[in-house]
């Protein structure tokens, strides 16, 4: 048994986990194969579904924490703190978050 | 069965027509099972329904993107993105397979719950999201088949409609040829229901709290604006004893028509000027042949609700010149644009108001956005050049607004004689006295204004805290609050000291008791719907000044609205029994 990787990060933008950035999290959670829960207040939902994260109500200045458990649960956290944290930044529609480009950013994160 | 509900009544008469159920989000879906054998069936028909469903998505993303930009599109994505999430997919799979639960009703109940848990979020955005998951669950019983969208605009038979709401431009594009009576989960009285439907002259109740699943499109239903009922599927006896009431009803229209060219005069003889509240420029007509003494209110709203784009200053002409028109000289008040940013839908001019009736609205919204009201002031400016035209500012707040508006009409005035436009620039110029600040100041008012009108609706609203479409509260809202009433005495009294003409045209000059009250408080003006015009001659021409007089004194003592409304009925009844029918 692994343990889950945890972390806690602020939403900063100011409509909070509303239904684009809930898309664009449910995107980049399912590209990883592992499970993905996110949570405040100890309420934790699945992060690769849309529904549960915007019943989540997470608004601006909330602290959600992720908790990551499977094979990639590493780059799989550093990626999805880095996307609430940077307060989901309008994507590109060719530059697609992949998994081998994304090492970068864990480095750059000095995660882990 | 016959179901039989309790609401508030808005708009006065009966009706007794067949349904038709609005606002296919209040459909319950029956909780049917099938068989243990047929469930891997159910569970097929239920993929290939959210399949029609996600493609139909991906049309509309493209469509929408290609118009209105990517990011409008992205809404569309993120449906998509419900239609396949994995949680909500699992649950819908459960409930299938293992409860043997009919598709309908699985995807009615998850999806449901998912806008509920949504809804019950402080944040108002996010809450709003709830409408993202009523399209998909709608969009998934369509393509299952378990409902149709219906639309108001293809109506070709009479019919009561059933909503929980209505909106503007749903009330704005029925085709009012056909409705016939009007019934709705939520709303209060001087809400838009009910302006509409007195606009209409029919039957309306409002308030009903949760009904939709109680009734379906094609029953038989009768609404009693009167006493706030809704019967739905009502028995032999219960229709017997409407269509009675309806005969009665009929034979008071008649008599009362025979007042149709008596002046609106008292016992005592003091004559009181009696006009009409109109909606539609084709309610003018109706309004002249009961006997109104021209338009004291015509409410301009609905030029801007009843379309998909502004309207022009010519829309604005042709509507006011109909109206003129047909008045025969007589005088019309227009008032200029009363709605609130959250109503204009084709042009969100304010993002997220908290609090709208306190918000970018009316006179505001207007001063704010010349574009908006210069077609407008030019437009009556110009149809004053053909009858009798008086512009009425609304929610005035503050001396400055009027300073503003009366600025503005200036300004346009000059830009007609510079284009050489035939128009008529002095004519008469009021406010509408509706915010308590105004009635505190009124005296400030009087050099600068031609005429006043009370607008009870807002006045009480705006006296007592209450939104008088909340259903929560809508029972605090009481035009015959005593406090309204001493606010509406202030007015009578700074108005007659400046000499100034002041007239009630909310809603509570309509209702016959509170004429009554009204006319002893000093009140010689009223302005009613169409409908009401000869109920309220009646009253008027049944009683003297003094027994009004009486009549005010008694209730401006009294502390309670409840105490006032009893006291009001018992006279009406012992003066003008006729009116009362039971």
């Amino acid at each position: 048994m692994t343990t889950p990787l945890v972390r806690t990060v602020t939403v900063v933008n100011p409509e909070g986990v509303h239904l684009r950035p809930a898309d664009q999290l449910v995107r980049l959670a399912s590209q990883f194969e592992s499970n993905i829960l996110i949570g405040k207040n100890s309420e934790m939902v699945d992060a690769k579904s849309i529904l549960s994260l915007m019943t989540l109500g997470a608004e601006q200045g909330c602290d959600l924490q992720i908790e990551v458990e499977g094979s990639d649960a590493e780059l799989a956290i550093a990626k999805v703190a880095d996307l609430i944290s940077s307060g989901f930044p309008p994507e590109d529609s060719d530059a697609e978050p992949s998994a081998d480009g994304s090492v970068d950013a864990v480095s750059q994160d000095g995660s882990v | 069965m016959m179901v039989q509900l309790q609401g508030i009544p808005v708009s006065p008469g009966v009706v007794i027509a067949p349904a038709l159920v609005l606002d296919a989000s209040g459909y319950q879906i029956p909780r049917v099972l099938v068989e243990a054998s047929e469930a891997d069936d159910e569970y097929a028909r239920l993929r290939s329904a959210i399949d029609a469903a996600t493609e139909r998505l991906a049309q509309h993303a493209a469509g929408t993107a290609a118009v209105a930009g990517a990011s409008t599109g992205n809404i569309f994505a993120a449906q998509a993105q419900m239609l396949a999430d994995p949680r909500l997919m699992a649950e819908l799979k459960r409930r299938v397979l293992e409860e043997n639960q009919c598709a309908d009703y699985a995807v009615s109940r998850v999806l449901q719950n998912y806008a509920a848990a949504l809804r019950k979020l402080s944040n108002p955005l996010l809450a709003q999201r709830a409408q993202d998951v009523d399209d998909i669950r709608l969009q998934l019983l369509e393509a299952l088949g378990a409902v149709q969208r219906q639309s108001v605009d293809d109506l070709d038979q009479e019919a009561v409609v059933f909503a929980h709401d209505l909106t503007p431009s749903e009330t704005a594009n029925l085709d009012r040829r056909y409705v016939r009576g009007f019934g709705t989960e939520v709303g209060g009285s001087g809400g838009h229901t009910a302006i509409v439907a007195k606009g209409l002259e029919i039957p309306a109740v409002v308030g009903v709290g949760s009904f939709l699943e109680r009734v379906r499109t094609g029953d038989l239903t009768i609404v009693d604006g009167d006493r706030g009922l809704l019967v739905i599927r009502p028995d032999e006896e219960t229709v017997e004893q409407y269509r009675k009431q309806l005969e009665r009803r009929a034979s008071l229209r008649e008599q009362l028509e025979t007042l149709r060219e008596l002046p609106a005069e008292t016992l005592d003889g003091v004559r009181v000027t009696l006009s009409a509240n109109i909606e539609f420029p084709e309610e003018a007509a109706s309004a002249v042949r009961r006997g109104g003494d021209g338009i004291g209110l015509y409410r301009t709203e609905f030029l801007y609700l009843a379309r998909n784009d502004e309207p022009t200053e010519e829309d604005h002409y042709a509507a006011y010149r109909q109206v003129v028109e047909q008045v025969d000289g007589r005088p019309v008040v227009i008032r200029t644009l009363d709605l609130g940013a959250d109503k204009m839908g084709h042009r969100p001019l304010a993002e997220q108001e908290h609090n709208p009736f306190l918000g970018l609205r009316s006179i505001r919204l207007s001063l704010r956005n010349l574009d908006l009201f210069r077609p407008q002031l030019r437009a009556i400016l110009r149809a004053a050049a053909h009858g009798e035209i008086r512009i009425m500012f609304p929610l005035i707040t503050t001396i400055a607004e009027l300073r503003q508006a009366r600025l503005l009409i200036n300004l346009v005035a000059e830009d007609l004689v510079d284009e050489g436009i035939e128009h008529q620039s002095d004519i008469p110029i009021g406010i509408m006295v509706e915010v308590p600040a105004t009635v505190m100041m009124l005296d400030h008012y009087i050099g600068e204004v031609d005429f006043f009108s009370i607008g009870t609706n807002d006045l009480a609203q705006y006296a007592l805290a209450v939104d008088r479409s909340n259903e929560y509260v809508a029972d605090l809202y009481q035009s015959v609050d005593p406090a309204v009433l001493r606010l509406i005495s202030r007015c009578i009294d700074v108005a007659g000291d400046g000499d100034r003409p002041l007239s009630v045209c909310g809603e509570m000059s309509s209702m016959p008791g509170r004429a009554m009250l009204l006319l002893g408080m000093g009140i010689r003006h009223l302005s009613v719907p169409p409908a009401q015009l000869p109920k309220i001659k009646k009253i008027i021409r049944s009683v003297s000044i003094d027994q009004c007089r009486e009549i005010a004194s008694r209730a401006l003592s009294m502390e309670a609205a409840r105490d006032i409304d009893l006291y009001l009925l018992g006279q009406l009844e012992a003066l003008v029994p006729e009116v009362v029918v039971r």
